[in-house]
């Protein structure tokens, strides 16, 4: 069950050392609007648990973030498409967590499934090692690695309807996975549409598992944003 | 010259019906020479299957993107899933062949891709679980650094990204098998001598003699 409230409600939600998960693929498919108010709110010493990094060249999506200098923490696979991020790693403003990124998906997959961690062979014989424990299973070394949790997750689906059903549309990415492993779920949408017009084989992530919705970019505007952008760094 | 060969050449090993995770630059753009008549499903590991071309200005579309965030378009018969499916595909062995660059490969097979201690931070991405689950691992690079140093090691010197897992090598100047005991040299670029590829290769290419015999005859 969720409730519709607005950006600048949603917000209020991420306080002063949160950790946020933020949903999308290194710019496709993040919430633009309420990272846009999380920058403006200007909450500071977040910890932030994002796949990779915004899109290439830093300063849009979650690169906003960067900028104002809001993050302490970093927890990702990829931080190459933000040179102001690289900067405040090096510089050790932002601490970072690095995990493969098929591992990142598990271990916030194992966060909002409850298990108690992830095991696997990726990793082994690099410095990776260092970053997880090591077991055997069946005479087989493997990396074990803790779940990751948040205190909020923002996310983006298509449409949502009030009872928190979420559709995708497009690549689905990192979003159906960080819905399950937070304890407050924001999903940002396209629209908001009446009970049913999301038929049950629709949904992608069940309403049980989202808080709040709040209203997006239309697909119209959200699709022009993106048009600009991949136009102005020679990608369409 | 040597980019766009480096490209054709991978296109060769594509064989009909498999399913590919080719890697930014010069492996993606080997998806421009799939030989006609041959059929390969491509995945990109932020969750799309049988994705084709960009799209036109105009008819893009901001949820279909791949792995850098670009826009692509799908083909018909194409699937788009979340990253746990899209890693399952990867990790769990359903990939035939992966194409990636590198900084530097050994007679090993063991690669090193993703970080220069002081120089180069981004983070492994997918690499490593592309390394360790896809059946084929096929690197494509410059046979040397731009200072002209070989990159085809002895052991890698830089961080590694995965160990032990590379079957094929294609630069810009040759193409090595990697076996179990170490490298062999199997095609020349055109123009390219053996004695070149001896001089910029440091790993121990073991059927070097057979080449050097058929140079002289």
């Amino acid at each position: 069950m969720a409730v519709q409230i607005t950006t600048a409600e949603a917000v209020k939600k991420i306080v002063d050392q949160s950790s946020v998960m933020i949903g999308g693929f290194l710019g496709a498919a993040v919430p633009l609007k309420m990272i846009d108010e999380i920058a403006a709110a200007g909450v500071k010493n977040l910890t932030v648990i994002s796949i990779g990094a915004g899109y290439r060249g830093g300063g849009v999506d979650v690169g906003k973030l960067v900028l104002n200098h809001q993050i302490i923490k970093y927890v990702t696979s990829h931080v190459g498409t933000d040179p102001n991020l690289i900067k405040q790693i090096v510089g050790e403003e932002v601490e970072l967590e690095l995990s493969p990124m098929g591992t990142f998906v598990e271990r916030v997959r194992a966060g909002g499934a409850g298990l108690g961690a992830v095991v696997t062979p990726v990793g082994m014989g690099t410095e990776v090692e260092a970053m997880a424990q090591k077991i055997t299973v069946d005479g087989k070394p493997y990396l074990l690695f803790k779940p990751i949790r948040a205190d909020v997750a923002v996310i983006k689906a298509y449409r949502a309807d009030p009872l928190g059903n979420l559709q995708y549309q497009g690549m689905s990415n990192t979003n159906p996975i960080m819905a399950t492993a937070a304890d407050i779920v924001i999903a940002e949408v396209d629209e908001i549409v009446e009970i049913g017009e999301i038929a049950c084989e629709q949904v992608g992530t069940p309403g049980i598992f989202v808080d709040y919705i709040v209203q997006g970019h239309r697909y119209e505007e959200r699709k022009t944003i993106y048009e600009e952008m991949w136009i102005a760094t020679n990608k369409l | 010259m040597p980019r766009n060969y480096i490209a054709r050449r991978i296109a060769k090993e594509f064989k009909d019906g498999m399913y590919v995770n080719l890697g930014i630059g010069i492996p993606t753009e080997s998806a421009n020479y799939i030989p006609e008549g041959t059929r390969v499903f491509l995945q990109t590991e932020n969750g799309g299957l049988m994705f084709g071309p960009k799209p036109k200005r105009g008819e893009s579309n901001p949820d279909i993107a791949n792995a850098g965030a670009e826009p692509i378009t799908m083909l018909p018969g194409g699937a788009v899933f979340d990253v746990a499916t899209s890693f399952a595909m990867i990790r769990g062995g359903h990939i035939d062949m992966t194409v990636v660059g590198a900084l530097e490969v050994d007679e090993t097979g063991s690669i090193a891709s993703w970080k220069i201690p002081g120089k180069l931070l981004t983070g492994m991405g997918g690499a490593m679980d592309l390394l360790y689950g896809c059946k084929r691992v096929v690197v494509a690079m410059t046979h040397t650094d731009k200072h002209g140093n070989p990159k085809i090691r002895k052991k890698c010197t830089l961080p590694l990204t995965a160990a032990g897992v590379v079957d094929m090598i294609i630069t810009d100047k040759a193409v090595f098998r990697v076996a179990k005991d170490g490298l062999y040299l199997e095609e020349l670029a055109p123009g390219i001598t053996v004695a070149e590829i001896e001089q910029l290769t440091e790993g121990t290419i073991l059927n070097i003699i057979e080449w050097e015999h058929i140079e002289i005859t």
